[in-house]
C-alpha cells in the first residue's frame, strides 16, 4: 500500500475511487485490532491534533476524541463556546492563533460552507472536516460506506436512497459523491421543499414518492429532521412529515429482504424514523456509530503519513 | 498647461466621429482637432498610437463609501480609482452612513468630490428617508442640489405603494428611478445564485426570481404611471427579456449590468473566494450568456462597474459572513474589453455607447464632447495591450477583486477631465 495522496481531508469529491477503498481497508484492520485485547495503536504518539468544534457536536466530536486516544495523541478540545469566538474575534485570527500551538492535525466543524478548505489554506497543518455546513461531511459517508459494505457485502451496484431534509445535509452530498464514485444507483427523495435546485445533475434521482422510491432498495438512510425547520415552513408538522416520509414499520416490511436502514444520528423517534424500526434487525444504526471509530482512526492515521503495511505487520 | 494627445483613434458615436486625429487641450478645453497639430504647440505630448479615444466613461454605479465606511474607501480615493480606471464621471450610490437622502448630505458629497479634484461625482439619492422604504426622502431639494437619480440603493423600493409614489414624484425632475431588484424574502441570509452550485457547495441560494419579481413589479407600475425606470446591475435572463418587452411596447425603461456579470457565473464560487460574492450574484451561464445577446441587441444601455469597497476583514472570513460586493473602478476596461471585444466581436463603437454615450445621456451629461471649444473628457485606452490585473497598482483603498492575477486584452492608458490629466495604470 502506497502513503495516502492527500494532505487534507475537506471533501468526498476530491477523492478517487482508491483512496476512498484504501481508508475503508485501514478502517477493517483497525477494526480487528480494537476488537482484539490491546485495543491501542500508538502510531500518531507525540503527534498535537486540535478538535476544532464551532458548531454544536457531541458523537461526532465524542467520535474523533476516542478515535484520537486510540491512535495515542495528544488531543485539545477547542469548542466555539469557550473560544473567544463568542468575543468577537475573527476566524482568521483563531485559525492563527491555533497555528501557533503547532497541531499536526485540525478537526474541524463549523456551520459555514468551505470552512474547512478557509482553515487548510491559512494553516500549517493537515485538516480534517468534520462537517462545513451543508457542504460535506466526509468522515460520515466513509463509516456509512464502511457499514454498508460490512453488511451487504459490497460496496457497488446497489440501490440506495436517502430521504428527509436533502437540502439542508452535508451528510447526503458526501454521500452522493461517495456512492456515486463506487457505482451505485442513488435515489433521493423527500418533499420538495427539501429538495435542493438541480440535484439530479450530481447523477442521482429524484423521487418525491416515499413508498415508490424503497420499493427496490438495497439500503435505505434516513436522514434527521431538524425541528427548527418547521419554523421556517418546509413542511407543515411533524406529524404530516411523518406520514408522507417517515419509515414506519409498514414502509419497512415493504423493503426487499436483506435491506439495511440506517441513520447518522441523533435520531428522531417518530418523525423520520418510528422505533419499530430503528430497533428493528434492519437497522444498522449503532454499528454505524461503533464504525465511526475505526474509520476516523484510518483518517487521521493516513494523513498523518501511516502505511497500511505497518499496522498488518 | 497644454496638451496635445497625438495620433488616436478618436471614436465619439454621439457625432459620429470614428477617425485619426489629434486633439490639442489648453487648460483643460478642446482647442484645436486635427489630422495633425504639431508637437511645439503643447508642453506635453501624448502619443497614443493604436489606442482608442472616446468620450471619457460614465459609471453609473458606485460606491464610495464616504461619509461613514472610510475604512473601505473615500471621495478622493474613489474619484482617484475611477480615473486610474478610465472613467471621468461615477455615480455615487446613497447606501452611506448617514444615508444620501437630504440636501446637506449631497452638498457634502460633491464638496468632498470637489476638493479631491479627480472624476466627477454625481450623487445619486435616496428614494426613502434613510432608505427604510416608508416616506420618500426630499427628492427636489437633492435636485437642487445636483443628484442625477435616486434609489434605495442596496434594498429594494420596499412597497408597491412607493414605487409608485417615487416614479410620479420624479417626472417634473426627468431623473430615472435607479432600481436594486430583490425581494428580500427569497434572499434571506443567501450567499449565492440558487441553481446547480449553491446545491452543490450547499450554499443558500438566491433564486433568479427574487430579481425577477421586482424587476415585473417595477415595469407594470412604470408603464401605469408612465415614468422612467432603471433597473441597476440586472443579471438575468428573464429580468432582460421584461426589459426587452417594456423597450418594445415604448415605455421608458433603462437597465445597466456590471462587468463581472458579464464575465463571471455561478460555478466560480467553487473556490469559495469571498470575491466572488455579491448582489445580485453570479448567476447562472445560461443568465450569462443571455446578459451578453442583451449587449449584441441593444436591450443593454450601459454598463455599471458597481464599485463596492470593503475592508479585507469584510471579505477574509467565512463565505456565509462576507460582505458582498467587490472593486469595479480599475479592471471595467480590461474586462469588458477582453470579453465583449476579443472574445464576442462586439465594435468598440458600442463598448463607447455602453460606457460613455448612454450613460451619459442617463445622467444627462451633454452629448457630442469631442468637440473644440469643449471641457477635454476623455478615455484612453489600448484595445490590443495585454494587461495583467495588479490590484498593488489600484487607487482604490481596498482590494476585493476577483480579478487579480487575470490576463486580460485591454487596457486604460490616459483619463482626461478638464486640467486632471491621469495615465492609468492598472497591472503589468
Amino acid at each position: 500500500m502506497t502513503k495516502f495522496k492527500h494532505k487534507h481531508l475537506l471533501g468526498i469529491e476530491p477523492l478517487s475511487k482508491e483512496d476512498i477503498l484504501q481508508i475503508l481497508d485501514t478502517a477493517k484492520i483497525f477494526k480487528g485490532i480494537c476488537k482484539g485485547t490491546n485495543k491501542k495503536f500508538p502510531a500518531l504518539k507525540g503527534k498535537l491534533i486540535l478538535n476544532l468544534f464551532m458548531e454544536n457536536s457531541t458523537r461526532t466530536k465524542s467520535s474523533f476524541e476516542i478515535a484520537e486516544k486510540r491512535l495515542g495523541a495528544d488531543t485539545l478540545n477547542f469548542s466555539a463556546s469557550a473560544s473567544s469566538l463568542s468575543k468577537g474575534e475573527s476566524f482568521y485570527d483563531t485559525i492563527k492563533t491555533l497555528e501557533s500551538m503547532e497541531p499536526h492535525i485540525v478537526v474541524i466543524r463549523h456551520s459555514s460552507p468551505g470552512s474547512s478548505k478557509f482553515l487548510a489554506d491559512n494553516i500549517d497543518a493537515s485538516v480534517v472536516n468534520a462537517g462545513d455546513g451543508a457542504h460535506e461531511h466526509p468522515t460520515q459517508a466513509l463509516l456509512d460506506a464502511y457499514t454498508v459494505r460490512e453488511a451487504m457485502g459490497t460496496l457497488e451496484g446497489l440501490n440506495i436512497v436517502i430521504a428527509g431534509d436533502i437540502k439542508h445535509s452535508r451528510v447526503v452530498r458526501s454521500n452522493i459523491w461517495l456512492l456515486k464514485k463506487m457505482g451505485n444507483k442513488v435515489t433521493l427523495s423527500g418533499p420538495p421543499t427539501l429538495i435542493p435546485f438541480d440535484v439530479d445533475k450530481l447523477g442521482v434521482n429524484v423521487d418525491y414518492d416515499f413508498d415508490n422510491a424503497i420499493k427496490d432498495a438495497d439500503v435505505v438512510m434516513m436522514l434527521r429532521i431538524q425541528r427548527e425547520r418547521m419554523v421556517e415552513s418546509f413542511f407543515p408538522s411533524l406529524q404530516e412529515f411523518n406520514m408522507l416520509y417517515g419509515l414506519t414499520k409498514k414502509r419497512m416490511q415493504s423493503l426487499k429482504e436483506g435491506a439495511i436502514v440506517m441513520h447518522p444520528g441523533p435520531i428522531n423517534r417518530g418523525v423520520e424514523i418510528n422505533s419499530e424500526v430503528a430497533d428493528s434487525s434492519r437497522s444498522v444504526i449503532l454499528e454505524q456509530v461503533s464504525n465511526g471509530i475505526y474509520v476516523r482512526m484510518a483518517v487521521l492515521f493516513l494523513l498523518a503519513g501511516g502505511q497500511i503495511n505497518e499496522i498488518s505487520n | 498647461m497644454k496638451y496635445l494627445i497625438k495620433n488616436g483613434n478618436v471614436i465619439d458615436p454621439s457625432i459620429g466621429l470614428n477617425k485619426k486625429l489629434d486633439i490639442l487641450i489648453e487648460d483643460g478645453m478642446i482647442t484645436e482637432i486635427s489630422d495633425s497639430i504639431e508637437e511645439n504647440k503643447a508642453n506635453k505630448v501624448f502619443d497614443v498610437q493604436g489606442c482608442v479615444v472616446a468620450p471619457g466613461f460614465v459609471d453609473l454605479h458606485a460606491h464610495l463609501r464616504e461619509p461613514g465606511g472610510e475604512r473601505a474607501e473615500t471621495i478622493e480615493t474613489g474619484a482617484m480609482s475611477a480615473m486610474n480606471g478610465g472613467f471621468t464621471h461615477i455615480c455615487a450610490m446613497p447606501n452611506t452612513s448617514p444615508c444620501m437622502d437630504n440636501a446637506a448630505i449631497i452638498s457634502l458629497v460633491l464638496d468632498k468630490a470637489k476638493t479631491a479634484g479627480y472624476a466627477e461625482v454625481l450623487p445619486v439619492g435616496a428614494v426613502s428617508k434613510k432608505r427604510e422604504g416608508k416616506e420618500l426622502a426630499s427628492i427636489g431639494e437633492m435636485v437642487e442640489k445636483g443628484i442625477v437619480a435616486v434609489s434605495d440603493d442596496g434594498l429594494p423600493v420596499a412597497t408597491s405603494d412607493l414605487v409608485k409614489k417615487a416614479l410620479e414624484y420624479c417626472i417634473p425632475f426627468g431623473i430615472p428611478l435607479m432600481e436594486h431588484a430583490e425581494d428580500l424574502t427569497l434572499t434571506k441570509k443567501a450567499v449565492m445564485n440558487e441553481g446547480f452550485y449553491s446545491t452543490k457547495l450547499g450554499l443558500k441560494g438566491m433564486p433568479s426570481i427574487a430579481e425577477d419579481i421586482i424587476v415585473a413589479r417595477d415595469i407594470i407600475v412604470n408603464s401605469y404611471v408612465k415614468g422612467w425606470l432603471h433597473i441597476q446591475h440586472l443579471s438575468t435572463e428573464y429580468s432582460l427579456n421584461l426589459v426587452r418587452e417594456a423597450k418594445n411596447r415604448g415605455e421608458r425603461v433603462t437597465c445597466e449590468v456590471t462587468p463581472h456579470h458579464l464575465f463571471l457565473n455561478d460555478s466560480y464560487l467553487e473556490s469559495f473566494d469571498t470575491n466572488y460574492i455579491m448582489k445580485p450574484p453570479l448567476r447562472s451561464e445560461k443568465d450569462r450568456l443571455a446578459l451578453i445577446e442583451g449587449i449584441k441587441d441593444g436591450t443593454i444601455d450601459a454598463i455599471a462597474t458597481d464599485h463596492a469597497p470593503h475592508p479585507n476583514e469584510y471579505k477574509n472570513c467565512e463565505i456565509d459572513i462576507a460582505a458582498f460586493g467587490i472593486i469595479g473602478f480599475e479592471t471595467a476596461i480590461p474586462v469588458i474589453l477582453d470579453l465583449l471585444h476579443h472574445k464576442h466581436g462586439i465594435s468598440i463603437k458600442r463598448i463607447v455607447e455602453l460606457m460613455s454615450i448612454n450613460p451619459a445621456k442617463i445622467v444627462k451629461l451633454e452629448e457630442g464632447r469631442i468637440m473644440e471649444g469643449k471641457k477635454a473628457d476623455l478615455t484612453i485606452f489600448n484595445p490590443e495591450k495585454e494587461v495583467i490585473i495588479n490590484p498593488s497598482y489600484f487607487k482604490s483603498k481596498a482590494r476585493n477583486t476577483p480579478f487579480k492575477g487575470l490576463k486580460l486584452k485591454g487596457s486604460p492608458v490616459l483619463t482626461v477631465l478638464g486640467e486632471r490629466v491621469v495615465e492609468c495604470k492598472v497591472g503589468d
